[in-house]
């Protein structure tokens, strides 16, 4: 996600790691470039002032502790200046009461409505709620069947208010109809506003005042620039949100938006998405923000994600069939099948350290694995369980049937027999280092 | 303030209305800096920065404005607040007009060809439908015959939200079921639009993030379709950018340039407190003309881009 933000911090570090000690002068270069980088990811030109300020002050005082190693030390100080500036602990939304209410704004084209949806189908999976989502933008043309298409690809009901054209009397009504129809989970999508546009902001002040939501959340842009402290601080100034929602990281925005906002409102980023698919939606942790930043990899996110993701009773079978080293062609497609229900590839392997900067200029998206299955599915049922079967004929006709060629053919049943030869000395406790280097396609 | 051309004065004021921000910011904090001062000194010159930055000018292009004006300050040795205005002025109108050629493209003026094919494209979020309804409006106006191509077959609801627009703006609208192929229903418009002798096509895309390469070839894709239709189509490469958008715009530029040869940006959004100081950068780095500025949601609030009176707007003080 903030890849770029990491280069250049990498390029800072790499300055002073030349160096044996930190002194007012090489700290000031480098601080010099950290603010630059900010910058460069559209932190707030104020924010990224104080912020270096603060840094420098930690560095100069710490100097005599750790002077050995002034790069490493530089990037925990960063680290830990950044985590606290994006805002300690993650914290959770508030769902007390029945129906729970959280009401949604933003400006235009912020990804309100997508992320109404994700929320709604986050709570219902993560925390087992029946959500009914309410179309309370009645505005722009077609917003409202936008929520319906997507509350449908969701699986949640949306409650639209027909011919109703007041968005309070909208909200108020949705809520209504929850309590009686035992949803309790109502989430209130709205039409996009600029903070300067006092009758709309007067409206979703009303809408508050009627529905006096649980969380009130403020949807911004990751590729916001230098006005988003002024938009988060309007919004809070009217709404007093609970928390701030960061969309479209799933770009290359360097995503300095979420440090500012963080400082500027005093209000905790909860959501981040990233991604069209209705499930690209997580939970903000600052810590493993600021550790990105820093290039320091998410390992925890890509644990968790496979974790939830992975069928664990199908992961004991499999484990069983590779130690007696009959894993075969079915398997493999099961396996590049688990990893495709994780997520977009891209962003899994962003997760690992140092794998994001790699990637970076690597064509690896969701049908990274299209040909792989292709392939596999041309095999027959006899050649997917027995491998050794395919013979030179055998392999020309899977690549015609594929549209792919035998050269691709023969790279797959490679790796494939790469793979199993890891699996097994993996399941015998040797060579668990090597997996990642060796999997097909990474 | 300079004649009005082609402006009709609530557009322009318009126009002053959404930049107002900006200009209070900028003079308030200029003549701050300047009060008791006799010549330019560091402090101004940091002020300036931060305006600068502030405005999402970016470090790269404020370093070099910031240089051009001490380049200038050491040879002119202006002395006041109205001078360091004046030249600020004249500096950041230079780095617009290096890269634009001639003067501002009228709504009329643009069609060079008929059909003429404009393409939209840009990120999620950023006006893409909303802009292409705008245009429509502004064309047919002309008493142009204007055809939209409902290419943006992804987004849940997209082709119904122009669909919406083109009955508003009284134009036609070509489109298939959502889902389809968007190089099937740009060729479907251009070969409508041209048997029903149309003189604009605009054809809608769905937001894509310049760095998905797939969608990003889909793209060229359906600029290659189009071609086949009509060989020099499209004849503008529309890159909508938001206004607020930080310096992720340079990127969004580069990528969507580089795959599909954008020939013009649109800046929306510049009705809110967003800067638009995008644009400076933009123009400076990339050889792309700024084309129109959208200014809100009605059909209206769209304007031909004129660098004069953007900087004039930019920079101009009220109360001179």
């Amino acid at each position: 996600m903030f890849d770029n933000l990491t280069d250049r911090l990498e390029q800072a570090f790499r300055l002073l790691k030349g160096q044996g000690m930190i002194t007012e002068i090489n700290v000031a270069e480098t601080l010099k470039d950290v603010r630059r980088a900010l910058l460069d990811a559209d932190v707030n030109y104020r924010i990224a002032k104080s912020f270096t300020d603060q840094v420098k002050e930690k560095a100069l005082g710490q100097k005599i502790l750790t002077a050995v190693k002034p790069g490493q030390m530089m990037v925990k100080i960063v680290h830990d200046e950044l985590a606290e500036l994006m805002g300690g602990q993650m914290e959770d939304v508030d769902l007390k009461g029945n129906p729970a209410v959280i009401l949604i704004a933003g400006l235009q084209g912020s990804g309100k409505t997508t992320f109404s949806a994700k929320l709604a189908r986050h709570l219902k999976s993560k925390k087992g709620r029946n959500p009914l989502l309410v179309a309370g933008d009645v505005y722009r043309p077609a917003a409202i069947e936008q929520l319906k298409v997507l509350g449908e690809q969701a699986g949640i009901p949306v409650y639209t208010g027909e011919d109703n054209k007041n968005p309070v009397k909208i909200a108020r009504a949705a809520v209504r109809h929850a309590r009686q129809q035992g949803y309790n989970l109502v989430i209130i999508d709205t039409a996009g506003r600029l903070a300067i546009d006092q009758e709309m902001m007067d409206e979703i002040a009303a809408i508050k005042k009627e529905v006096n939501p649980n969380e009130t959340l403020f949807v911004v842009d990751a590729m916001t620039g230098q006005d988003a402290v002024n938009t988060a601080r309007e919004f809070n100034n009217r709404l007093d949100y609970e928390g701030v929602v960061l969309t479209k990281l799933d770009g290359d925005t360097r995503g300095g938006a979420a440090l500012s906002i963080r400082a500027e409102v005093n209000k905790p980023i909860k959501f981040v998405s990233a991604g069209e698919k209705l499930d690209a939606l997580d939970v903000f942790h600052p810590d493993r923000m600021a550790d990105r930043i820093l290039g320091m990899g998410d390992i925890v996110s890509l644990v968790e994600r496979a974790q939830e993701q992975y069928d664990t009773a199908e992961a004991r079978k499999m484990t069983k069939k590779i130690a007696k080293n009959q894993f075969n062609f079915n398997d493999f497609l099961s396996q590049v099948q688990q990893i495709k229900k994780m997520g977009n590839f891209k962003d899994l392997a962003g997760m690992i350290p140092g794998m994001g900067k790699a990637l970076k200029n690597i064509d690896m998206d969701d049908n990274a694995f299209r040909g792989v299955e292709a392939i596999i599915q041309s095999m027959t049922p006899e050649e997917r369980e027995n491998p050794g079967l395919l013979n030179g004929s055998r392999r020309k006709r899977i690549a015609e049937g594929s549209g792919t060629s035998i050269q691709e053919v023969n790279r797959l049943v490679k790796q494939f027999e790469d793979t199993r030869k890891l699996m097994r000395s993996m399941t015998q406790g040797k060579k668990m280092g090597k997996m990642m280097g060796k999997m097909p396609g990474m | 303030m300079a004649a009005l051309g082609i402006f009709s004065r609530d557009k322009k004021e318009k126009l002053d209305r959404g930049l107002e921000k900006t200009k209070e910011n900028v003079f308030k904090k200029l003549t701050r800096a300047m009060v008791g001062r006799s010549e330019v000194n560091e402090e101004v010159l940091d002020e300036l920065e931060e305006i600068l930055i502030s405005s999402d000018v970016g470090v790269n292009t404020t370093l070099r404005i910031i240089e051009r004006i001490e380049k200038r300050v050491a040879r002119d040795k202006y002395l006041n607040a109205g001078e360091l205005d004046r030249i600020l002025r004249e500096e950041v109108a230079a780095l617009l007009a290096e890269n634009a050629d001639g003067e501002p493209v009228g709504f009329e003026s643009v069609l060079t060809a008929k059909p003429y094919v404009i393409m939209v494209v840009g990120v999620n979020g950023v006006g893409k439908t909303t802009t292409i309804a705008k245009l429509a409006h502004q064309f047919k106006k002309l008493g142009k015959k204007v055809f939209l191509g409902a290419a943006d077959t992804f987004r849940a609801a997209a082709v119904d939200q122009l669909s919406v627009w083109a009955e508003r703006a009284g134009v036609e609208i070509v489109k298939q079921k959502m889902g389809a192929d968007p190089a099937s229903v740009a060729f479907d418009t251009l070969s409508a639009a041209r048997a029903h002798d149309a003189d604009v096509i605009i054809v809608d895309t769905a937001g894509r993030l310049h760095n998905k390469l797939n969608l990003m070839n889909e793209l060229a894709k359906i600029k290659r379709v189009m071609q086949k239709v009509i060989p020099d189509a499209p004849h503008e490469v529309l890159l909508i950018l938001d206004g607020s958008t930080g310096q992720n715009a340079f990127e969004q530029a580069r990528q969507f340039t580089a795959v599909t040869e954008v020939t013009a940006l649109c800046i929306t959004k510049l009705d809110g407190t967003a800067k638009g100081g995008v644009v400076l950068g933009i123009s400076d780095q990339f050889r792309i003309p700024v084309r129109y500025i959208g200014l809100g949601e009605g059909l209206d609030d769209i304007q031909v881009f004129n660098r004069t009176e953007f900087v004039d707007s930019l920079f101009r003080r009220d109360n001179e």
